[in-house]
């Protein structure tokens, strides 16, 4: 059953990045999901017509699979499915130029404060807003380099052999229900393809939005990190609020093969009300390093397990989770890692805060094949209460296949303790700031990973939750 | 209100009156009385047990202790209904004789969160950056701590020497009116106590004003008091001058008892 719009209202509280501007899309699509749908989706962006029945095949097994009821449990089943756009498209194609984005979307942009070095600093900056990327920048000696960073319509267009080679191999289209729906209706996200040897020194970034009132957003990346290349991609998505529900469902693939590194890095603030349904997964060959750093604050319910799948010998894998669960959220996250060759090394940390009657669960799942001798994983979870009425909730699941392995696991729960804020007031602190002290404190751990600017966003957003909640 | 009693709260830094405190329901500090003058130092002495710690929480704001009953005036002003942020601000002070750790916050984050939420209460700005860091690496030299200082986790892994040349480094950066010092003394060696004495005499002044409670006469050496209370079953019992000290040193605590007619 759907939420009404007055239940919905009663939900909304300030949120910082809750403006939304007026909507001049040229297209949009109806409400609602069919193969009609879907196809007008392929149409438009003129797909070949493997795409087409990918996405057609897609749908079918989105409809075949039941809704899962672990994780949020009943709250998937509030999502009503047609009464959601699957396909918004601001403008006719990709801008090339930042002088041809539209005002309205730059008046955006400014309100989320996207620093302006940043595009000097920062080696590209793909924004999404809506469902399609209307700006790539990409700088020339990455161009000469042979990199190649697009939106991922114009990558199906534009290298269509890369694209189909690698395509959907990570996550196939009947993974789970919410991957089965990103793959019929996908639209936008990165392409990214880093070519042998080549190393991008700064990170790559792309902004993503929500902005017309049920839009889902369906983006697909896929990254390919070639042999001994590297890559860090940034990502880092703020949504405004809206009395409906929202739905983002995200899938992400990563190919790294021999030798190479890629760095994954995610800090998601959707508003309250999305239901932020991800699915990540990559994929190490010999001797290449994955890593996935991800933050989910903001959303209703968040489901999201960043994999790693350890391919061949030497691979290492590397996931930061951290998760803030507030007033009326629900953050279900971790992370899953499968050691499939021998000696491969994993490490899973993951830090989540539950504030007033929040909840977070940490999910995770360690695998180790029969084959995966001499292999190495550490898993640590940390969760931090702020309130007598916060929840938190721990479901590792740890099945290893055979005895010459070396695993660690550790799991802590601490609560903010009277005597930690009272210190900390006592030097003229005041209380929001204290907890946020703590806070933020509880999850250096994985802020120093990120880098600075985001680093600083994650804190100044814990700043903001922490506001107004002490009583 | 008399005239002649307000002009007497205002020279001094610390009046209280019949101070009753519970701590989970038991009275600890019975009608207890006490003035501090300004830019003086004060030594609390007393027994194990006699409630010394629980006036140092009481003053500072800690909310499990709970005021049934009495006053106290810091600069004449009545700070029962204070905060203990509120009370930092307005320039008490306490040097805890368990620190808390906080991991993950550098000592430099949390001092410059520290001083400034201090200066914003008494409506000046921030801090300079530049300025900060000069004060804090010219007050953590005189308190011969090293410059990795700055950057350790608060507090976290910290010596007890260490911790409480850190609560003496807080004390400097803040420059308190009022310093309360509980037990610093406890766990330090003869090298780090002459440091960490150094620090609060370099400190002290005729603003500062410094109330030592302690156990032992041993800081007593190298913070010298002007005044000495004795403090037993939550009420000062006797006071006098330095020398009331090294006589409780030599005698200990019985006689007071015996003289005063407190309960055993």
């Amino acid at each position: 059953m759907a939420l009404t719009e007055q239940q919905l209202k009663t939900s909304e509280d300030q949120y910082q990045y809750g403006f939304h501007d007026e909507e001049a899309p040229l297209f949009k699509s109806k409400r609602g999901l069919s193969a009609e749908v879907v196809t007008e989706i392929s149409k438009m962006k003129n797909e070949p017509q493997w795409m087409l029945d990918f996405r057609l095949k897609a749908l079918k097994y989105f409809e075949k699979r039941p809704m899962p009821q672990w994780g949020g449990g009943g709250m998937l089943d509030e999502i009503d499915f047609e009464n959601i756009f699957y396909y918004i498209r601001p403008s006719d194609r990709p801008e090339q130029d930042w002088d041809d984005v539209p005002d309205y979307i730059k008046v955006t942009f400014d309100k989320l404060g996207i620093p302006e070095a940043e595009k000097k600093f920062l080696a590209g900056v793909g924004a999404q807003y809506e469902s399609e990327v209307i700006y790539h920048n990409l700088q020339k000696d990455l161009e000469e380099k042979g990199v190649i960073f697009l939106d991922t319509d114009s990558a199906l267009q534009q290298y269509p052999d890369l694209f189909r080679e690698h395509f959907a191999t990570i996550i196939p289209p009947n993974d789970n229900k919410f991957a089965a729906l990103n793959s019929a209706v996908w639209s936008g996200g990165s392409f990214i393809y880093v070519p042998e040897g080549v190393h991008i020194d700064l990170p790559l970034q792309a902004y993503f939005r929500i902005n017309a009132e049920n839009a889902g957003q369906f983006e697909r990346t896929l990254i390919i990190v070639d042999k001994g290349a590297y890559v860090h991609y940034v990502e880092g998505c703020t949504a405004p609020t809206y009395t409906t529900n929202s739905l983002h469902s995200a899938v992400v693939e990563i190919i790294v093969k021999e030798g190479g590194r890629c760095r994954y890095t995610t800090i998601q603030n959707w508003s309250k009300n999305v239901y932020n349904l991800v699915t990540k997964r990559a994929a190490a060959y010999k001797d290449a390093t994955m890593e996935w750093v991800d933050g989910n604050l903001g959303s209703k319910l968040t489901m999201k397990y960043p994999a790693i799948y350890l391919m061949e010998p030497g691979a290492k894998g590397e996931i930061l989770s951290v998760a803030f669960a507030g007033h009326g959220q629900h953050q279900d996250a971790g992370g899953k890692v499968v050691h499939v060759a021998p000696h491969t090394t994993s490490t899973i940390t993951s830090k989540s805060i539950s504030k007033e009657d929040g909840r977070s669960s940490y999910r995770g799942l360690l695998k180790v094949h029969p084959e995966a001798e001499y292999s190495k994983s550490n898993v640590r979870c940390d969760a931090l209460l702020l309130h007598e009425n916060s929840r938190t909730d721990t479901y590792p699941y740890i099945e290893i296949e055979n005895d010459r392995v070396d695993i660690g696991h550790e799991a802590t729960v601490s609560k903010v303790g009277e005597e930690q804020l009272f210190y900390l007031m006592s030097r003229g602190v005041s209380e929001a700031d204290a907890y946020s002290m703590i806070v933020t404190g509880f999850i250096e751990p994985i802020a120093k990973e990120l880098p600075m600017e985001y680093a600083v966003e994650l804190n100044r957003l814990i700043q903001l939750e922490m506001e107004g909640s002490v009583g | 209100m008399n005239t002649d009693r307000e002009i007497d709260t205002m020279e001094k830094t610390l009046v209280i009156r019949n101070l009753h405190v519970n701590v989970e329901d038991k009275e600890i500090l019975k009608g207890l009385d006490l003035e501090l003058e300004k830019g003086k130092t004060h030594a609390i002495m007393g027994p194990n047990g006699s409630g010394k710690s629980t006036l140092s929480y009481a003053l500072a704001g800690h909310p499990s202790y709970e005021v049934t009953a009495g006053e106290v005036l810091f600069e004449g002003q009545d700070i029962l209904e204070m905060g203990p942020d509120e009370r930092a601000q307005a320039g008490i002070f306490l040097a805890f004789q368990y620190p808390m750790s906080i991991p993950g916050v550098s000592m430099a984050n949390f001092l410059r969160s520290a001083v400034n939420s201090v200066r914003r209460a008494r409506g000046e700005g921030d801090m300079r950056v530049p300025e900060f860091r000069k004060k804090l690496t010219e007050r953590m030299a005189a308190l011969k701590m090293d410059r990795s200082f700055m950057g350790r986790y608060l507090n976290e892994g910290f010596s007890g020497g260490e911790k409480k040349r850190a609560e003496i480094l807080q004390m400097a950066m803040l420059e308190p009116k009022l310093a309360i010092m509980d037990e610093t003394d406890s766990g330090l060696d003869i090298d780090a106590l002459r440091v960490v004495s150094d620090g609060v005499n370099t400190l002290k002044g005729d603003d500062m004003t410094v109330l030592v409670i302690t156990h032992y006469q041993r800081l007593l050496n190298y913070i010298k008091p002007d005044f000495v209370h004795v403090l037993m079953d939550g009420r000062i019992v006797t006071s006098g001058g330095p020398e009331l000290a090294l006589e409780l040193e030599s005698r200990g605590y019985d006689w007071v008892r015996a003289e005063f007619a407190v309960p055993a």
